[in-house]
């Protein structure tokens, strides 16, 4: 998306009016007014870094999704839909519904109980400093070289979108971000990416609901889709059958394994960004209730992705085409598909509010890998390597300047990835090649007690070098793509989800028999980290509208119902 | 949320959304009354109006409901 939009020679797509900037600049001076406002209740390592862990079920819950809501997923879901057809919507679904119940369910108790502060921490309590060190670094370089890559695509956004100098939209969403995260900390992290989480939803809204009436409803919206393209875009599941059956060249073991089972419970329950958010809940009932309230909202996020791809398939006069194609011939591509929809049906004010919300979106994913960043390098590798000793003041100091360092290194990203594009691909790579096995990782520490430090570390060294060592394969032979994602006509996404699914397995294999090879720990000592040791307290005095579980079961029956109504 | 002493978050939403949409009623108004050269498609729904009208309404109601003020009377 991003080289298509910096090589595109278009003029800005939308133009705003007055009041269009003043709701741009209100919105900016607001998330720094909150900035500034928190500060003084930062003052202790635990309010800076876990917000005092007092957040509520639904603060938690809305910001642990919001944190994952950027801009350019809204803009590349809404282009993927464009391209693909509602198949995007698996991404909103069976990518990431199950994964955050089980987050919630299954998860939680252990992250929470345990009192760790990171993903990484809860590595050094189950599995020991080793494997703590290798996730915690892992983490903290590609966390931060993400926020660079993010806060790159949002200033070409704004070039193409709006004609905004991107140097301007660079520093001036990295200066903002860096004050209201340093100055609050994650209790502004999550007060913000909850404001923009409503912001996305006032800015976007409108677009479905008008579309759908422009093409008089659903059904019609189909009978044009299967005329403009054709009707297996419209359909989740029953073109999976084969690799060439669908828009997508991917077959539903991908979608299934890859995706549903591995990308999505190894993003969702292991990323640090999003499992942060969910720590700071006031307590265990709370931190259960959190992932399953995002769920819940999830399950709606593709009526403001994946319904404008689609009624851009249905309704525009123009034919969007690929990158190649756009740039020689000077037409729009894909990516262009929201900036498109919401300049064809908002007009002043309403045009700000989208803009608003993109940029929100943006925003509050920058703010996300900032102050996951932040907490991980100041407990897991300053705290734990470099000043072991260090007082809680000393923490939170440190955790400012990481925040203004996180900052300052995503802005220097975004001005390498400015001058050599290609390394966007490799970053984003990389950061894809700890997440499954991490996954493995914890899932097994989580579940399996006779799981050792030795086998712990060693399945997550070899799953991370086993997916990179799949990734070069098919970088120097293409011919591996039959091998590592079962057909040569897979394409990139499949070949994602069929890395990720091996890179678990060996992942697993390796924690299994490293740790049937190695002493285990004491039970003593796994208390309160491992299933079967650790006291989880009862809800059975809690009333059934009240228990996680119930909400579980309901959000897990309209998942259903959406998979089989769109199948 | 909201800790001791403390302006709740759905305070700053309402702030948010009653300024955004007395801006976006404000605008739509005047385009009710001076129709643009270039109207958006299905501008004859006048979506400015009724949207905006529903984020102040939402907005007011927030900023009522969650008002510092009203937390400290009720405390």
């Amino acid at each position: 998306m991003i080289h298509a939009l910096a090589l595109l020679a278009t003029p800005r797509l939308v133009h705003l009016s007055a009041v269009d900037l003043v709701i741009v600049v209100f919105y900016f001076a607001l998330v720094l007014a909150i900035g500034f406002y928190l500060k003084r209740q930062a003052n202790t390592s635990e309010d800076y870094f876990l917000a005092g862990r007092e957040m509520t079920a639904w603060i938690a819950g809305l910001s642990f999704l919001s944190a994952n809501l950027g801009a350019l997923e809204l803009m590349g879901w809404a282009a993927a839909s464009y391209q693909y057809g509602i198949l995007a919507a698996h991404w909103y679904w069976i990518g990431a519904v199950p994964a955050m119940l089980f987050l919630g369910i299954v998860m939680m108790p252990f992250y929470y109980i345990s009192k760790t502060h990171s993903v990484p921490g809860y590595l050094k309590l189950r599995f020991g400093e080793s494997s703590r060190t290798l996730s915690a670094v892992s983490f903290a370089l590609m966390t931060v070289l993400m926020s660079g890559i993010n806060m790159y695509s949002m200033a070409l956004v704004m070039k193409v979108v709006l004609g905004w100098n991107i140097h301007f939209s660079i520093w001036v969403s990295s200066i903002t971000v860096a004050v209201y995260v340093a100055l609050g900390g994650l209790r502004s992290a999550i007060f913000n990416e909850v404001l923009q989480f409503i912001l996305i939803w006032a800015g976007s809204l409108l677009i479905p609901i008008l579309g759908l009436i422009e093409a008089r409803g659903w059904s019609n919206l189909k009978l044009q889709i299967a005329r403009n393209a054709s009707a297996e875009y419209t359909h989740l599941w029953s073109t999976l059958g084969s690799f060439s059956g669908n828009p997508m060249g991917i077959h539903w073991t991908g979608i299934v394994f890859g995706l549903g089972a591995v990308i999505s419970f190894g993003y969702w329950t292991t990323d640090f960004l999003v499992v942060q958010r969910v720590l700071s809940a006031k307590d265990l009932r709370a931190a259960k209730m959190a992932p399953i309230i995002g769920a819940a909202f999830k399950m709606f996020v593709p009526f403001i992705v994946i319904v404008p791809g689609l009624l851009a398939l249905a309704i525009l006069p123009i034919k969007l085409t690929g990158e190649g194609a756009a740039i020689a011939t000077g037409g729009h591509s894909y990516n262009e598909v929201l900036p498109l929809m919401l300049a064809r049906y908002c007009g002043p004010g309403l045009l700000g509010l989208g803009i608003t919300a993109l940029m929100a979106g943006f925003m509050s994913g920058m703010a996300g890998n900032v102050s996951a960043f932040s907490t991980v390098w100041t407990y897991d590798i300053y705290g734990a390597l470099l000043h072991k000793n260090a007082t809680d003041a000393e923490y939170v100091r440190m955790g400012r300047w990481c925040t203004v360092l996180g900052v300052l290194i995503s802005v220097v990203t975004a001005y390498i990835v400015m001058q050599f594009l290609s390394i966007m691909d490799y970053v984003q790579a990389l950061f894809s090649f700890f997440i499954a096995p991490l996954f493995g990782t914890v899932l097994l520490g989580m579940l399996w007690k006779r799981a050792t430090p030795a086998g712990g570390f060693w399945g997550l060294f070899a799953g991370t070098l086993s997916s990179i060592g799949m990734w070069a394969w098919v970088k120097v032979d293409p011919g591996a793509l039959a091998y590592v994602a079962l057909s040569s006509q897979a394409r990139d996404m499949a070949e994602n989800m069929y890395r990720a699914l091996w890179s678990f397995l060996v992942c697993v294999v390796v924690t299994v028999t490293v740790s049937l090879l190695t002493q285990p720990k004491p039970d003593a000592e796994l208390k309160g980290l491992v299933y079967g040791v650790t006291e989880i307290p009862s809800e059975q005095d809690v009333p059934l509208i009240h228990r996680p579980a119930f909400w579980a079961v309901i959000v897990g029956m309209i998942f259903v119902g959406l998979n089989l109504y769109f199948w | 949320m909201r800790t001791a002493g403390s302006i709740s978050i759905w305070f700053f939403i309402g702030v948010s959304l009653l300024v955004n949409g007395l801006l976006i009623l404000g605008a739509g108004l005047y385009e009710w009354r001076v129709t643009p050269q270039n109207p958006v498609v299905l501008f004859h729904l006048h979506a400015g109006i009724w949207w905006g009208a529903l984020l102040t309404a939402v907005g007011g109601l927030y900023c009522v409901h969650f008002s510092p003020r009203r937390k400290e009377r009720a405390q």
